[in-house]
């Protein structure tokens, strides 16, 4: 394939990166916005274009249980899910990282039932975040394909040996027709090396994988999980600028965008960035010194990343995309308050939690949020949270 | 940027004319978005397609509130919905309708441009049944000069095949030459 700018839909664009990526094994069960990246991936198959397997499991807790299998034995694996999906393989999600199985999951977020609901926002992802995975956000559809081939590359990277998600906003990305450029497979073969495991499961090589573990050794297998993540950070920042510069789209786990002078940020996470930073350069012109702080890497949080960003900011204001009840707000604004509590002069940080469910979150209300949260800040109101546009 | 909202009903191929008009301009160089209402797909149930164009990177993740342009595929729909809802001056509501613009008594004072089709005729005849999306971006193309019927031959025969997709740019063209256009 020659390098080219098409209009293509989301979801066909990040299948055609995995087939570009020349996967092994594709394992997955159909669930909605998901559905077109794994529809397209076994036409993919089925017209001989792509050598892969495509194994069309039963149910979710199959696709995974498959997916480890095959990347045990050290093939290229890919899935894809969203929501229930998630659920349902959420006992075998957490396996795939403990057992150190790199493998790219295209996550199409979506609100977990219930009440039932198909639509966007980040609850499922929030439900696997202490998984072990690798995450990463992205906001567009150019940010998805190109992230398919950068999540493989970091995910089988010997150094890091960790299954990656790739979290993109259902619908509102995953159904999105929007331009995107595909790099030639030259380029892709380029970046991205065959995958080689140490460990591979081989008959003429047996090693035993998934073990059962006494009190003696569980500790010390959940730190190299831990030490494993930790490690993974170097290698993430290293493919993204190994990427950026044979394309000229260079990624960060935090990006800002007009935050040099500015006295106060939203920060985002996800496909809202795009139309935070939209607003941003509306109300710029009529004087707020305002900036948008985007997380591309949640996990490993890039703590020092974010402090950075954010120094000497007077307020932050967060807005999160799932809750967790009972607890302090949303998750992203939890992480925050944690990365800078006991700091001196840290920013206050106004928490939001907006757009659950694919309730559309337009410029106007950015504009709300912003103005609203930014008076909230300096009359000190920094506790918990509140749900943007409840009705009474 | 120009903004565009579409109505029809489910099946009608609301979003199939937002992508057509979308990757036209992305082949053209230019810049564009197309997305449905998202949601369960319901067979007649009225549905809504959105569309923007821009010369530069659109950084919008949000639905079309204000409208440039609106099109509506099925006539039907506007005992049920006010298609200019959003719209400000000198938008451009495009109809499928055997109606003149002077006929139809919408925004009746607003300096909205109304342009009418006769989409359900073209489309029987060129189609062999009324599915009036395709007929209707020749009504669109007329009415905006944001693309040419050159721009949309190509990723209208990818999406169609050539044996449908070249009776279904008959049904474009007839459409784009028998626009009435309003005030």
């Amino acid at each position: 394939m020659a390098r080219q700018r098409k209009g293509i839909e989301v979801s066909i664009a990040m299948a055609d990166a995995v087939a570009q990526a020349n996967v092994d094994v594709i394992a997955a069960y159909p669930i909605t916005p998901q559905t077109h990246i794994v529809e397209h991936l076994s036409e993919i198959v089925a017209n001989g274009e792509l050598d892969a397997e495509y194994v069309p499991v039963e149910s979710e807790h199959s696709a995974m249980s498959v997916c480890c299998g095959s990347s045990a034995v050290g093939a290229r694996t890919f899935t894809s899910t969203s929501s229930q999906g998630l659920a349902l393989m959420a006992e075998i999600f957490y396996i795939a990282a403990s057992m150190r199985l790199p493998m790219v999951m295209a996550l199409a977020n979506r609100s977990l039932s219930g009440p039932l609901s198909i639509w966007n926002d980040h609850t499922d992802t929030m439900m696997v975040r202490d998984a072990g995975w690798i995450h990463v956000f992205v906001e567009n559809g150019q940010e998805s394909y190109d992230n398919v081939f950068c999540g493989f590359r970091i995910s089988e990277d010997p150094s890091v040996m960790l299954p990656l998600a790739v979290n993109l906003d259902g619908f509102i990305l995953t159904h999105m027709i929007e331009p995107v450029i595909y790099e030639d497979n030259e380029t892709i073969r380029k970046y991205l090396p065959e995958v080689r495991m140490k460990n591979a499961l081989h008959p003429d090589n047996p090693v035993s994988m998934g073990c059962f573990a006494m009190p003696e050794i569980y500790t010390e297998a959940q730190m190299g999980r831990e030490q494993g993540l930790l490690d993974a950070y170097p290698a993430v920042v290293k493919a993204w600028k190994e990427w950026g510069d044979l394309t000229g789209r260079y990624y960060r786990p935090v990006e800002t965008y007009r935050t040099e002078d500015a006295e106060y940020c939203i920060v985002t996470m996800g496909s809202y960035g795009e139309t935070a930073m939209e607003v941003v350069d509306a109300l710029r012109e009529e004087g707020e010194k305002v900036g948008v702080v985007k997380i591309r890497l949640w996990r490993p949080f890039p703590f020092e990343d974010f402090r950075s960003a954010v120094e000497g900011k007077k307020s932050l204001i967060v807005v999160d995309r799932a809750i967790s009840f009972g607890g302090p707000g949303g998750p992203v604004a939890l992480e925050l308050r944690s990365a800078l509590y006991g700091r001196p002069n840290a920013p206050a940080i106004v928490n939001y939690v907006a757009g659950l469910a694919g309730r559309d979150v337009a410029r106007s209300d950015f504009r709300k949020i912003i103005l609203e949260g930014k008076a909230k800040a300096s009359k000190g109101e920094t506790e918990g949270f509140t749900l943007y546009g409840l009705r009474g | 940027m120009l903004e565009i909202r579409l109505h029809g009903r489910g099946g009608q191929g609301a979003v199939t004319s937002a992508e057509l008009i979308a990757i036209a301009a992305i082949n053209k160089g230019n810049f564009a978005q197309a997305f449905p209402s998202f949601g369960p797909e319901r067979r007649g149930a009225p549905v809504v397609a959105f569309c923007r164009v821009d010369d530069k990177k659109i950084n919008i993740r949000a639905k079309v509130y204000k409208p440039d342009v609106v099109i509506v595929l099925d006539p039907g729909l506007l005992s049920l919905l006010d298609p200019t809802e959003g719209m400000g001056e000198g938008g451009i509501l495009i109809i499928n309708t055997k109606k003149k613009p002077q006929e139809v008594a919408i925004a009746p004072g607003r300096s909205i441009k109304v342009v009418t089709v006769d989409a359900n005729t073209i489309a029987t005849e060129e189609l062999g049944r009324p599915i009036v999306n395709t007929t209707m971006l020749g009504g669109f193309i007329r009415a905006t000069g944001l693309i040419g019927i050159d721009d949309i031959k190509e990723p209208l025969l990818e999406r169609f095949g050539k044996k449908l997709g070249e009776r279904n740019l008959k049904a474009m063209e007839r459409a784009y030459q028998e626009v009435s256009i309003g005030e």
